[in-house]
């Protein structure tokens, strides 16, 4: 009799235990700029992963499990970021999701490594995948990607034989900076204005004055969302003529909105964008839009496509396992196909580096217009 | 020199914009021992109230003066009433902190019931340039610089040339003599209070358009009214508006000639220097308290 009650009992438990297994949600831990200078940044990373989560736990989760994130602010400050990652990864998440500054990344990625957690995150500095970290992954074209195809343009399209350069100092800016000057220089373009600007700076009039006193043929941006809106504004105050050409932030939604007629006429280079024509890019769009009424910028996507990766992978190994995701990840291509949510096929190398397809866009009368697909490579 | 024509028409008109704040420090500090450490708060929040008008439907307009009431209400008579006067009794310093409080909860609340991302905000003044000297200047520049003027003349003839600026003048020079000769000093503390806040709301609703409006917006106008008002002279309302304009002037012209990266360090260090060779600033009078 008691023999069968403790065979009993242990059935139950066994029973329970697996139940709970399979039915747990699956813990990710988000950690962006959701105030400070990056707040636009890390507000449409954060929905984008809200919107994607939403959708596939409505849908069954993924292997039968829910997804479940958590939510941290790193107020934009590298130092936050790391002690937001730290208590993040204590509590031992599937994958780590963010941040969205270079800067932050760089100071958290190597916990994540440490912990063996993968860690997807929004960061284009080109220096942050060529570390040797194994951990982590992009969800967009690093700078190292995306800056020869800025250069080509402004040699082959404008011509432009000089260019004022002027970039944020920190991570990300600098890292933009070293990658387009090297790429200038192969085309005999001179640099006839290097300006160095402050993250969050509010007035750009000294900059504009030197631009105009430079006289280039061109001029290159490279700040973060708000600080691009202003000096969009600048320009325009000031009159400057010559052609504004950027890398994803510059053309970025936000920016237009905030710099309003000013935006017209700027373009740039991205590797995502909502006005892309591509039907599953459009049809996120109207989810977004629908959802939170506003219309995201490259960050919402990078943030929905990371939920993605996370459900390809997962599916790919058929199992949750924190130990073997990235090294599925590596090398992985997973196609719009047979995963609609990654909205185009892409493709992750050994560093966490991404081929996909590309765009060139300009802001006509404050809308984004894609001027020019560029393919995937491989 | 076209170059240097652009930057100081530039600086001029933030300076300008700066002057505005400045005088608000010091219009406080003359009459009620206030430093408000929330000034740079109190330029950043008329914008959102105009901005949660329009929300609301209402035109530009309309969010302007309603705006500019709201401002009077909450950074003038209830500034004064809810915070001021409670601590003032408790000395100069606990009064400064409690500013730096009201500070971060301006900050915050505005975070919490806008966003902590930058909004656009529209210009009173149109788009468009002119031709000053055979240069293109913009007329958003010009017409920032010629509101700023206009409203600082205003209040120097108020302060001057009425009876009222005069009763101003006797609360800030001798509360208690001005008490003694009729003045209503509690009623003239609250004007200067009142005064402030449409001096901030003006200069929200003129920076804000160049800025944005984000919660965090306060921190370099605040810090440079403050440098200012020191390096034109506390006492003076004369000094904080040629502080605000050499501010404005001296940070453009070393972004451009000095360095971008050592810009902020610049009004700085003439602060300093103004301290330790002319403690008083520039405009100002030592030992001697008037608006």
């Amino acid at each position: 009799m008691r023999s069968r009650i403790f065979a009993g009992l242990l059935l139950a438990t066994v029973s329970a235990a697996t139940a709970f297994a399979q039915g747990a949600p699956i813990k990710l831990a988000d950690v962006a700029e959701l105030s400070g200078g990056g707040a636009t940044v890390g507000n449409n990373w954060k929905n984008g992963i809200d919107l994607a989560i939403e959708e596939i736990n409505a849908k069954g989760g993924v292997l039968g499990r829910k997804l479940e994130v958590t939510h941290a602010d790193s107020q934009s400050n590298p130092g936050v970021a790391r002690a937001q990652v730290q208590k993040a990864l204590d509590n031992e998440p599937y994958v780590l999701l963010g941040p969205g500054y270079s800067g932050s990344v760089k100071v958290t990625s190597p916990l994540a490594a440490e912990a063996g957690i993968t860690q997807i995150m929004g960061g284009e500095a080109a220096e942050l995948t060529q570390g040797g970290n194994k951990f982590l992954f992009r969800t967009s074209f690093g700078q190292q990607s995306s800056m020869p195809k800025v250069a080509k343009y402004i040699n082959d399209e404008l011509k432009a034989k000089s260019v004022a350069i002027v970039w944020v100092n920190n991570d990300f800016g600098k890292g933009g900076r070293d990658v387009i000057s090297k790429e200038f220089a192969k085309y005999n373009i001179k640099v006839a204005a290097d300006l160095s600007t402050e993250a969050g700076q509010a007035d750009f009039a000294a900059d504009v004055s030197k631009i105009k006193a430079a006289a280039p043929d061109a001029v290159f941006i490279y700040l973060n969302e708000e600080e691009s809106a202003r000096i969009l504004k600048e320009l325009k105050r000031q009159a400057v003529a010559a052609p504004l050409v950027g890398e994803t932030t510059l053309v970025g939604q936000k920016v237009v909105e905030l710099a309003g007629d000013a935006a017209n006429g700027a373009r740039g280079h991205v590797g995502l964008t909502t006005d892309a024509p591509v039907d599953l890019v459009k049809a996120f769009r109207e989810k977004f839009v629908k959802k939170y009424n506003y219309v995201p910028d490259h960050n919402g996507l990078k943030g929905y496509l990371a939920i993605y990766m996370v459900k390809a992978t997962t599916e790919k190994m058929g199992k949750v396992d924190p130990k073997k995701f990235a090294d599925t990840l590596h090398g992985l291509t997973i196609k719009a196909a047979s995963e609609p949510g990654i909205l185009m096929d892409v493709t992750f190398d050994e560093k966490g580096d991404i081929d996909r397809q590309g765009f060139l866009v300009e802001i006509v009368e404050g809308k984004q217009v894609v001027k020019q697909v560029l393919p995937k490579l491989n | 020199m076209s170059n240097l024509l652009d930057l100081l028409v530039a600086g001029l008109a933030t300076g300008a914009i700066y002057a505005l704040v400045a005088v608000g420090f010091t219009l406080l500090w003359q009459t009620s021992q206030t430093i408000n450490f929330a000034q740079g708060e109190f330029v950043m929040l008329p914008a959102f109230l105009m901005l949660a008008v329009m929300h609301a439907g209402a035109p530009f307009w309309l969010a302007i003066i309603l705006g500019i009431l709201l401002s009077l209400l909450l950074l003038g008579l209830g500034f004064k009433l809810l915070l001021v006067d409670p601590m003032l009794r408790h000395g100069v310093l606990p009064l400064a902190i409690a500013t730096m409080a009201l500070a971060i909860g301006m900050k915050e609340a505005v975070k919490q019931f806008f966003s902590a991302e930058a909004s656009p905000f529209p210009s009173i003044v149109p788009a468009g340039d002119v031709w000053v000297l055979g240069r293109v200047v913009s007329l958003q520049s010009l017409g920032v610089l010629a509101l700023a003027i206009a409203v600082v003349i205003g209040l120097t003839a108020l302060l001057n040339r009425t009876s009222i600026g005069h009763q101003m003048q006797a609360t800030a020079q001798n509360p208690t003599v001005a008490r003694i000769i009729g003045v209503p000093v509690e009623r003239m503390i609250l004007l200067t209070f009142l005064i402030n806040a449409f001096l901030v709301a003006l200069a929200s609703l003129l920076i804000t358009p160049i800025y944005l409006a984000k919660f965090s917006s306060g921190e370099v106008l605040g810090q440079a009214a403050f440098i200012a008002a020191i390096v034109g002279g506390f006492n003076q309302v004369r000094g904080a508006i040629a502080g605000g304009l050499l501010i404005g002037v001296v940070d453009n012209l070393a972004a451009a000639y000095v360095s971008t990266q050592y810009r902020a360090a610049v009004p700085l260090i003439l602060l300093i220097v103004i301290i330790l060779f002319r403690p008083q600033g520039l405009l100002g009078r030592p030992e001697e308290r008037t608006v």
